[in-house]
């Protein structure tokens, strides 16, 4: 009964594989406006605030749809990138990731910007008499003084890549072994008569997946934590 | 030729800066009251404030000019500073914040020179241990090791006693002693029996403007003045 079919392990792979490379791509993006919201003031900050925000409170259908005018086939970005670079996301996995990271993008940037702002910019100051330019200070003390809200943003992220839907199935549809995520699956398998004992196993592993990724964050927030205090 | 020339202007908010000095090395002590400007003026020296005109020399190098709009980057200056809240990296060991300063100018190890500085600091013992693991002594003779260990052109203390108490400051006043013949000081305090002990020279400040320049017979003048 609990055993999944070739079919489910499918989705399951896809789910993880899209929600990790979603979250590993918006990581670097996430760090760099997180710093820059945090430390920076600029004309358009609020503006720039407000667009990182989007995805949290637009219908993720309308999300979608945008990625699928701007990223699709036809679209300006999606077309650029195709004819360019070769990179084609509609209707394959990497258009999930991208909608995934997308979505999740939000939710990656806001702890990580409340965890630079409440760096002491004094040890930042400290770092740059001692010789460190700003990438360096960056790297060896904003950044890993910032690793509690750094771990906390891509865990929040990777589970709201793992359970998105709404503006993944609008971009690349629900394509089994290609864009059918786990949430996807469950819906098709709900969809379909007989199709219950499938979603009910396809929940069990999402319940699985989202309880491991709470406990390994726990953990590396509080290895994190205590290296600031400990020996 | 004078050691460090700074001749700065800076406005914050109603506080006006306006200071002129020059020092011939030593350990020159910036004296004054709370609010006098003084960590305004060290702050301008390491690069962390800009001044909004004047400027800057220290020995044949010009750290500041507006009119020719130089203004060199606070890491590339080389001048070591002492926070009066020790500001060692809580994430980092005692060993790893030491080295921090060589690491970052990219500077050849130096074993016998560490060896040196930790013996002079008496801080061998607390290279594993972390900063919070620290006594507030231990912490400032930390951060006196890791700005000496960079071998800056000159070294700011700004008020690096304020935060210890009256056994503590005992405890390090002797060590400061000795840095003194290491490296030219900028030492900012508003406690004059410190400044005594190993201030050269002295610089007076009052509400942004220096009061007044000269050996350390300007403290007991000012002292006084300060008593009422």
């Amino acid at each position: 009964m609990l055993e999944l079919s070739p079919d489910e392990w499918v989705a399951v792979h896809l789910s993880l594989r899209i929600a990790l490379v979603a979250t590993a791509v918006a990581l670097p993006f996430g760090l760099a406006l997180a710093w820059l919201l945090a430390r920076k003031q600029f004309w358009g900050k609020a503006l720039l605030d407000g667009l990182v925000h989007m995805p949290l409170v637009l219908p993720p259908v309308v999300t979608g749809y945008l990625l699928l005018i701007s990223f699709g086939r036809r679209g300006p970005i999606g077309a650029f990138l195709a004819d360019h670079f070769g990179i084609v996301f509609s209707f394959r996995w990497t258009g999930a990731a991208l909608s995934c990271g997308v979505m999740g993008f939000p939710l990656l940037v806001r702890p990580i910007r409340l965890a630079i702002e409440a760096i002491d910019r004094k040890l930042e100051d400290a770092a740059a008499t001692l010789g460190a330019d700003r990438f360096w200070v960056f790297l060896t003390v904003t950044l890993p003084l910032a690793m509690p809200g750094v771990i906390a943003g891509m865990v929040l992220c990777f589970a709201k890549a793992l359970g998105e839907f709404g503006a993944t199935i609008t971009f690349v549809s629900n394509i089994p072994g290609e864009t059918q995520t786990i949430s996807a699956a469950i819906y098709a398998f709900t969809q379909i008569p007989g199709g219950d004992a499938a979603a009910g196993r396809l929940v069990l592993v999402a319940i699985a997946i989202s309880l491991a990724a709470l406990i390994v964050a726990e953990w590396l927030a509080r290895r994190a934590g205590t290296r600031f205090h400990g020996e | 030729m004078s050691m460090l020339a700074l001749d700065v202007e800076k406005r914050l908010g109603d506080f006006a800066l306006a200071a002129r000095f020059e020092t011939a090395g030593g350990v020159t002590a910036l004296f004054g009251a709370s609010g006098a400007g003084k960590t305004t003026l060290v702050n301008m020296i390491a690069g962390l404030i800009a001044p909004d005109r004047g400027r800057i020399r220290l020995d044949d190098t010009v750290l500041f000019d507006s009119a020719a709009r130089i203004d060199v980057a606070a890491h590339r200056r080389r001048i070591g500073y002492v926070f009066q809240e020790g500001r060692l990296f809580p994430h980092l060991s005692v060993a790893a914040n030491l080295d921090y300063g060589r690491r970052m100018c990219g500077l050849a190890r130096d074993g016998a020179e560490t060896e040196r500085i930790l013996d002079l600091l008496d801080i061998g013992h607390l290279l594993d241990r972390r900063p919070g693991k620290l006594s507030g002594g231990e912490r400032q003779r930390v951060a006196f090791g890791r700005a000496l260990l960079m071998r800056p052109r000159l070294l700011l203390l700004d008020a690096p006693l304020a935060s210890l108490d009256a056994p503590r400051k005992r405890e390090i006043l002797p060590y400061l002693e000795k840095l003194r013949d290491e490296v030219p000081m900028v030492y900012v305090s508003h406690h004059a029996p410190e400044l005594k002990r190993i201030a050269t020279s002295v610089v007076l400040l009052d509400a942004g403007r220096v009061a007044a320049t000269g050996g350390i017979e300007v403290l007991d003048a000012a002292a006084t003045e300060l008593m009422g």
